[in-house]
């Protein structure tokens, strides 16, 4: 079974968010980058197919040499290959899904997975726009997975419950929190990863269908009020909801 | 001009989010002289689709097929293409759902659009629509415009408002679904509702427990006050990761991101993926022993005391009112 990740190298989600001067991305000084972590629920799920289906996997990420940090730590949870599709521009989801959409159909891969959203831009498009341009099905948001002759069942997470949904391969999955439990790289694997080859090779370039006009910091929430220290400001606090905030 | 809204249902009601989204595209079409019109995708659906109307659309299209009674991925993205091309809509709406989150990156690679993701507002400036959407959780906001021709935008629940419908019924205009082999390739078979009564997705008011609970057995409190409030329960990421709540109560950057009317977070520190997931809230309430603790920031109430004491004591009070 051939099985292809595709990764992200974002910010942690512990990391405090600061505006550039251009007021057009981030401000990176200080910010800590790791692997995204649903990207790492979805190269979990890949390790666990390759070792009861056999066949390999392949880890991709589009983006700048940062990437490879990334694409070292999926070598070293077990990844058989590693692909880096160097661009360091800025891309929407549509010009990401085509560059991708662009590799995976030379490698032509059974099962194709995606963390359901990346926790940068959090657009959860990209894995879908992927299945779309290669003419596959997809399942998003998977929270369980089985696949047996050539069919796989799906749970994905939806309000208040899970959806069962069945379909051919090729496929293209994302994967959500509770997936899977993702394993620690073992130190073997860290060594091994040193030395094996992160495949380079240009994106291709598309231009985007959306157009960045300014990033911003929410707007500060105004000072609270506190109530009390114990349970005698219960009163006043549900007083409080009732007739100044009207909510309950 | 014409805007096509994709007006979810499930089990032949309409969710919440479909009218807030044909609401949304009639006050854009009040102000680019648009025409609103709905889609409506099901088993059956006849009988739900003319109360569009009454939330500004000015005709409904309905693609009936029983095989289509569940979400069907591959199908329901084609009818939404078809039915934009078909009446040269340039303008698609989708609710920001589990199930529009996963149609809409298909309608958008099918019309060459651009998608601007899970906004929370959509403002027209001159004869353009300006999006906003948070990114990183909410910890930055971004605005954007989409250049294609064909614009697809989806919108987070419980942001934009629904209003009250006028009572109005739009014509009904039923299209072939003519289903292929190809669109019925990923189907749901069924749905497994989950035990808890309301998801965190969906509440208007959630309780969220964080660690300082001490163990899984006193969530009962959390549980009760949530019934006494009508509200959902939601669980901070450390109480997930310790296995005390399933994942899909779980608040913050790796959990969900919610805007509810009223949000009390009971014994959560305010870890930043945890505010980022919960700040936009209308109201927040924080019960915390540490009076540094970060939630108290974005809080509008709060009470620096111990939740075993003043939760109870919070119930008892809900429910004498």
């Amino acid at each position: 079974m051939k099985l292809a990740v595709c990764i992200n190298h974002v910010p942690d989600t512990a990391t405090k968010i600061n505006i550039a001067a251009d007021g057009k991305a981030i401000d990176r000084t200080g910010v800590t980058y790791i692997i995204g972590p649903y990207d790492e629920f979805a190269l979990e799920e890949c390790l666990r197919l390759k070792e009861k289906n056999g066949g390999d996997v392949t880890a991709i990420s589009l983006g700048g040499d940062t990437h490879k940090e990334t694409l070292r730590k999926a070598l070293a949870m077990g990844a058989d290959k590693a692909v880096l599709l160097k661009d360091d521009s800025a891309r929407d989801s549509f010009a990401v899904a085509r560059a991708l959409a662009d590799y995976l159909k030379e490698i032509s891969p059974d099962v194709v997975f995606f963390g359901k959203q990346s926790v940068d831009y959090d657009d959860g498009a990209v894995g879908v726009m992927v299945a779309e341009m290669l003419g596959l099905p997809s399942v998003s948001v998977c929270v369980k997975l089985e696949i047996a002759n050539g069919k796989a069942t799906a749970e994905r997470e939806i309000e208040g419950g899970r959806e069962v949904v069945e379909t051919t391969l090729p496929a293209v999955f994302t994967a959500q929190k509770g997936l899977n439990e993702p394993r620690y790289p073992s130190l073997k694997g860290i060594m091994g990863a040193k030395s094996k080859p992160i495949e380079e090779r240009p994106a291709s370039i598309v231009a985007g269908k959306t157009e960045l006009i300014k990033m911003e910091k929410p707007p500060a929430k105004p000072g609270g009020k506190i109530v009390g220290t114990d349970a005698g400001a219960v009163p006043e606090l549900v007083r409080l909801l009732h007739e100044e905030a009207k909510v309950i | 001009m014409k805007i096509l809204v994709f007006a979810e249902q499930r089990e032949n009601k309409f969710k919440k989010p479909a009218f807030e989204a044909v609401k949304t595209a009639r006050s854009i079409a009040d102000q680019l002289n648009a025409e609103v019109i709905a889609l409506v995708v099901g088993g059956d659906v006849q009988s739900i689709a003319p109360s569009l109307g009454g939330y500004g659309a000015q005709k409904v299209l309905i693609a009936e097929d029983r095989r289509l009674a569940h979400y069907a991925s591959r199908a329901y993205a084609r009818l939404v293409a078809d039915a934009a091309q078909a009446h040269h809509a340039t303008i698609v709406l989708i609710p920001a759902t589990a199930m529009g989150k996963d149609l809409a990156p298909r309608v958008a690679v099918k019309l060459d659009a651009g998608l601007a993701s899970d906004c929370t507002a959509l403002n027209v400036e001159g004869s353009e629509i300006v999006a906003t959407r948070p990114i990183y959780a909410g910890k930055a906001l971004t605005k954007l415009k989409v250049n294609s021709a064909a614009k697809v935008f989806t919108l987070r629940p419980n942001v934009f408002a629904a209003g009250e419908s006028n009572g109005a019924a739009a014509p009904v205009e039923k299209i072939s679904a003519d289903l292929t082999e190809q669109d019925l390739s990923c189907v749901a078979t069924e749905i497994k509702q989950s035990s808890a009564r309301l998801d965190v997705s969906e509440a208007d008011i959630i309780v969220t427990g964080g660690r300082g609970l001490k163990g899984p057995e006193n969530f009962a409190m959390i549980e009760q006050l949530a019934e006494a409030l009508g509200a959902a329960v939601g669980a901070s990421r450390a109480v997930v990761d310790a296995g005390w709540r399933p994942h899909d109560e779980q608040v913050g950057q790796t959990g969900k991101t919610v805007s509810p009317s009223l949000y009390v977070a009971v014994a959560v520190s305010g870890a930043i993926q945890h505010l980022a997931g919960m700040s936009s809230s209308k109201y927040i309430v924080a019960i915390n022993k540490d009076k540094d603790a970060p939630i108290f920031q974005v809080a509008n109430y709060g009470i620096v005391g111990d939740a075993f004491e003043i939760i109870p004591a919070l119930t008892a009070e809900v429910r004498r009112k």
